[in-house]
């Protein structure tokens, strides 16, 4: 019993400190969450922290939460998976917070909006990075080619709904594969 | 309700998002302009604080966009219904993942969702675009916001940390805006 809450505690705060510690969030957090759960712990091995990260790719969800519920289950039950949850979204929470608190007071202030006008178009030359090394991990086939570009026009020029578009790529993507299979068959 | 709207609203985000991170701007951004929460800028100014602070980006903004709209309890609304798809998909999949990884159907959607991803991203890229250069009206202005974009983009393709790249194009704007130009 007291090695099960234990287990279940440093889960707690393992997830806390990776919450914490990570900037930019997703990916940026595996190498962090490999550390402290296989190496430092030693609750999942480095095979199976593998498979973990992904099955976390591939489920809906931010990859963050996914793992830390994916992990905190694998260690303890519902309550690891609860706890290690709570545990990777909680300093976000309390710092996000507080910020809102903050812009809230600051964002009148003209240099902060200045600063705002300038830290837009960063953030567009940010968008821009990601959009490159997504497409670069996209696989390359006349179907990925095809989907991006009708789903692309569709969501920035038509305003068809978004969920829309994310549910019918990924029905297309599984009838070609079907159909691809039931051709390999024949 | 705005409470349940919140739960319900960043439930559906939570669901559909894929890879996380920029490609589920386009989502909020539409439910959130629908709802008439927030402004479109107002957001893109919140994607460069949550890079700024720890944490994954879907909780981040999850967390503000509830906070702004609903107070405290608006942000755990918000936290919660973004992290509760996660949850109970990743409990029903941790019993059987060796199953899932090797699932036909399962590949199938995500080679559909590979290139989505890429769309979406797109997407924002022409939406945030817009916050950025439609205020403007002089060319002067127009230029400006240009070069501190193209400055930008080359510090980050240089591989500068985000954090800097936000940091140097903050203090391009407090200085544009001062000499007058933006």
């Amino acid at each position: 019993m007291n090695e099960k809450i234990k287990t279940l505690g440093g889960l707690f705060f393992s997830f806390i400190k990776i919450g914490a510690f990570t900037f930019g969030g997703g990916y940026a957090m595996i190498p962090l969450i490999q550390r402290e759960v296989a190496e430092k712990h030693g609750w999942i091995t480095e095979k199976d922290i593998l498979d973990i990260f992904a099955v976390a790719e591939s489920t809906p969800g931010p990859i963050a939460i996914n793992t830390a519920t994916f992990v905190g289950k694998k260690v303890g039950g519902f309550a690891g998976a609860f706890l290690a949850t709570l545990g990777v979204v909680l300093p976000s929470f309390v710092i996000i917070s507080l910020i809102a608190f903050a812009l809230r007071q600051f964002r009148d202030i003209k240099a902060v909006k200045y600063a705002f006008n300038g830290i837009r178009a960063g953030v567009l030359a940010l968008i821009v990075k990601a959009l490159v090394s997504m497409y670069r991990q996209c696989p390359k086939s006349r179907l990925s080619y095809a989907l991006m570009a009708a789903a692309f026009v569709c969501a920035a020029f038509l305003g068809v709904n978004v969920l829309l578009v994310i549910a019918v790529c990924a029905a297309m993507g599984l009838t070609a594969a079907l159909l691809s299979e039931r051709r390999g068959k024949a | 309700m705005i409470y349940l709207e919140l739960l319900w609203t960043f439930f559906k985000i939570g669901l559909f998002t894929f890879g996380g991170g920029y490609a589920m701007l386009p989502l909020i951004q539409a439910e959130v302009e629908a709802r008439g929460w927030m402004t479109q800028s107002e957001l893109v100014n919140f994607v460069a604080v949550s890079e700024s602070t720890p944490g994954p980006f879907a909780v981040n903004i999850s967390t503000y966009v509830g906070a702004e709209t609903g107070g405290f309890l608006g942000a755990v609304c918000a936290t919660a219904g973004v992290v509760l798809p996660s949850f109970i998909i990743i409990l029903i999949v941790a019993g059987c993942y060796e199953k899932f990884k090797s699932s036909r159907i399962v590949g199938g959607c995500l080679a559909g969702l590979r290139p989505a991803v890429v769309a979406l991203i797109g997407a924002a890229v022409i939406s945030v675009g817009k916050t950025v250069f439609l205020p403007y009206s002089g060319p002067a202005e127009l230029a400006a916001s240009a070069a501190i974009f193209l400055l930008s983009l080359l510090l980050v393709f240089k591989k500068l940390h985000p954090i800097a790249v936000i940091v140097i194009s903050a203090a391009a704007g407090i200085a544009l805006g001062y000499a007058g130009i933006i």
